[in-house]
């Protein structure tokens, strides 16, 4: 066995080489300037960009109304007013990670929430297992997505887009478009509002919905970060091909994603019926756009691969800062979605340079 | 590498009349394959000589139509790369196979991540990313590769050379039989071709054979032990690079010359 050594230039052309450095594919480790740092710090933490548009936009709001908007009882009616979308945002937040979308999240949401109310109504179920029906519907909605895309290997937008009417339509024909009033949810099942109940915490008002917004945060934070499926993921979405040669089961990943997204989408469905306390077929409709808004805000990239999760909660509580406060300002509530999609362009112009970083 | 001693050892991998066909295009027609313990076994051949089915086949890429593939003597059946990674043929894609947004350490145990122990890693699945950091420095270290001062930078901040030091680390760490490197210096600059050949010659040093599609003649020439050459869908000839030219390899590759018969 021979030693390697370094080798004597053979050709003309490798004559650099004499007198370069023999170190194997060494890492370069000059110096690079301030903003060249920032980049790089900005391309490993991706929820960085998010968290401080949300922290200036606090003191600027903060500045501006005073007491009026920063005080524990506005603060956490942003809090409120997010949950749903962050919930939502978090079952689209995995999704485009895998470099997907799914515009059927708001539909799979409103068809999960009147399944628990018709169910518990209509047929006389206990609630709880009315409930279990709901998240059965979400997960099978999931399931059909992602075996579509998977499997079928149609385009996630296609397939998502077909789904949305599909589910949408199914959950108007189902409910006959009639609503459950909230007073006899109240009497009768009132698990089904259990996350509209509030607790106060000094001048702090929490929906037991903000907690669960925050648990499955935290939750699938752990899950991305922490676990091999995790990992995966982001391995799926950057280079399904690498991945596949890597040893991940890509078309199990890809529905296992969709599957999970369903469900949670039928979480936000409960939720749903806490925050608005009846159940109603026509709520939600802009959930799908809404939780994108908050995705592409939050710094997760379209592409896929990249990207937190708390991105997402601080995307969708910027969204939640600016309308509140912009409301609070006596403006037109046009200026809100203005600047909503101000945010949005400048958003993804952003994710374009950190990009760059890796060059 | 002696040659008298690889004549004297048991090949590690053989392929025997391998066939493959695609409709009516005979890829792999009765190819013949060896690979000896410790050496380094150019595969050279033209382009459509069907030098990449035959390696697709011999890492689990593709199944042959005929034929059998024996490792250490024993007859095995990849369905997939994976299998043929569980025996212990590491390949190393000419694409890499690597995730840009993930870490190096990430990317060397994609797909075969270490747990916790106990109870973080059987209930909650925790990842021991303490342990496969370090494994991944050592492996690294243990190539010479380890002037990385983080390895939780994302891939995609390497260069090309640096990127194909992780593969074939990665390769190496996991790889305890065979080694299969496709183009590993194709896109690569003078410099970095020089950096990364070097490390090839490194991990043949540590006794893993290594199987290497080139179409750079001075690389293949430089730290092949043997060349295997392609033509037509199967082995014509092998021969040591010590008594042959570039351009006699050249003609046996086009068909310009007829080698004498297999020796090998």
């Amino acid at each position: 066995m021979s030693e390697p050594v370094a080798s004597t230039p053979h050709n003309d052309y490798e004559k650099v080489l004499k007198d370069s450095s023999k170190d194997v594919a060494s890492f370069d480790s000059d110096k690079p300037s301030a903003l060249h740092k920032f980049r790089h710090f900005l391309h490993s933490n991706p929820s960085a960009v998010s968290l401080i548009v949300l922290v200036v936009s606090l003191f600027v709001f903060g500045l501006t109304l005073g007491g009026k908007f920063f005080s524990a009882f506005s603060l956490t009616l942003i809090l409120q007013q997010v949950a749903i979308t962050g919930i939502v945002g978090a079952a689209q937040s995995l999704v485009i990670m895998t470099a997907g979308i799914d515009l059927s999240v708001g539909a799979i949401m409103v068809l999960s929430s009147v399944v628990m109310g018709q169910f518990s109504f209509r047929y006389g179920l206990p609630p709880e297992l009315a409930i279990l029906c709901g998240f059965i519907t979400g997960a099978l909605c999931g399931f059909i997505n992602g075996v579509l895309i998977a499997k079928v290997k149609l385009p996630p937008f296609i397939v998502t887009l077909g789904m949305w009417q599909i589910v949408l339509a199914s959950n108007f024909l189902y409910s006959a478009n009639e609503t459950i009033r909230s007073q006899e949810i109240e009497t009768n099942a009132p698990i089904l509002q259990f996350f509209g109940e509030t607790f106060k915490f000094g001048g702090a008002v929490f929906t037991y919905g903000v907690i669960a917004m925050i648990l499955l945060v935290a939750v699938l934070w752990y899950v991305l970060n922490h676990t091999a499926w995790g990992r995966h993921l982001y391995a799926v979405g950057d280079d399904p091909e690498a991945a596949d040669l890597s040893g991940v089961n890509v078309q199990r990943m890809l529905i296992s994603v969709y599957v999970i997204s369903g469900v949670i989408c039928a979480l936000a469905g409960w939720a749903l019926i806490g925050r608005i306390g009846s159940v109603s077929p026509t709520a939600g409709q802009f959930a799908n756009i809404e939780s994108i808004t908050a995705v592409v805000i939050g710094g997760i990239s379209l592409f896929g691969g990249r990207g937190s999760i708390l991105g997402m909660m601080f995307g969708a509580l910027i969204v939640g800062v600016f309308s509140l406060g912009l409301r609070l300002l006596g403006t037109d509530v046009q200026w809100t979605y203005l600047l909503i999609g101000v945010l949005i362009i400048v958003a993804v112009a952003a994710d374009q340079w950190i990009r760059k970083a890796s060059r | 590498m002696p040659q008298e001693n690889i004549q004297t050892r048991k090949p590690i991998l053989t392929g025997r009349n391998l066939v493959k066909r695609y409709g009516r295009v005979t890829a792999i027609d009765n190819a013949d394959f060896d690979l000896y313990p410790g050496e380094i076994l150019a595969v050279i051949g033209d382009n459509g000589a069907g030098k990449s089915s035959l390696i697709k086949a011999i890492s689990g890429a593709i199944r042959p139509d005929e034929g059998e593939i024996r490792m250490d003597g024993e007859l095995v059946h990849f369905a997939s790369p994976i299998e043929a990674r569980k025996a212990g043929i590491e390949t190393v894609y000419q694409n890499l196979a690597l995730s840009p947004a993930l870490s190096i350490a990430d990317n060397m145990f994609l797909g075969r991540e270490i747990r916790k122990p106990g109870f973080m890693g059987k209930v909650l699945r925790k990842l021991d990313h303490g342990a496969m950091e370090k494994m991944a420095r050592d492996k690294l270290s243990e190539l010479g590769l380890m002037t990385i001062q983080n390895i939780n930078q994302a891939v995609e901040t390497l260069s090309g050379g640096q990127r194909q030091g992780v593969a074939v680390a990665r390769a190496a760490a996991f790889g305890s039989k065979v080694i299969i490197l496709d183009e590993p210096t194709a896109a690569l600059g003078v410099k970095e071709s020089r950096r990364v050949l070097e490390l090839i010659l490194d991990v043949r040093s540590r006794g893993i054979p290594i199987v290497l599609i080139s179409h750079n003649m001075p690389h293949v020439f430089e730290i092949a032990d043997r060349i295997h050459i392609h033509r037509l869908g199967k082995r014509l000839t092998v021969i040591n690079p010590k008594d042959y030219t570039m351009s006699d390899a050249v003609a046996f590759m086009t068909g310009a010359k007829v080698p004498e018969p297999i020796a090998a």
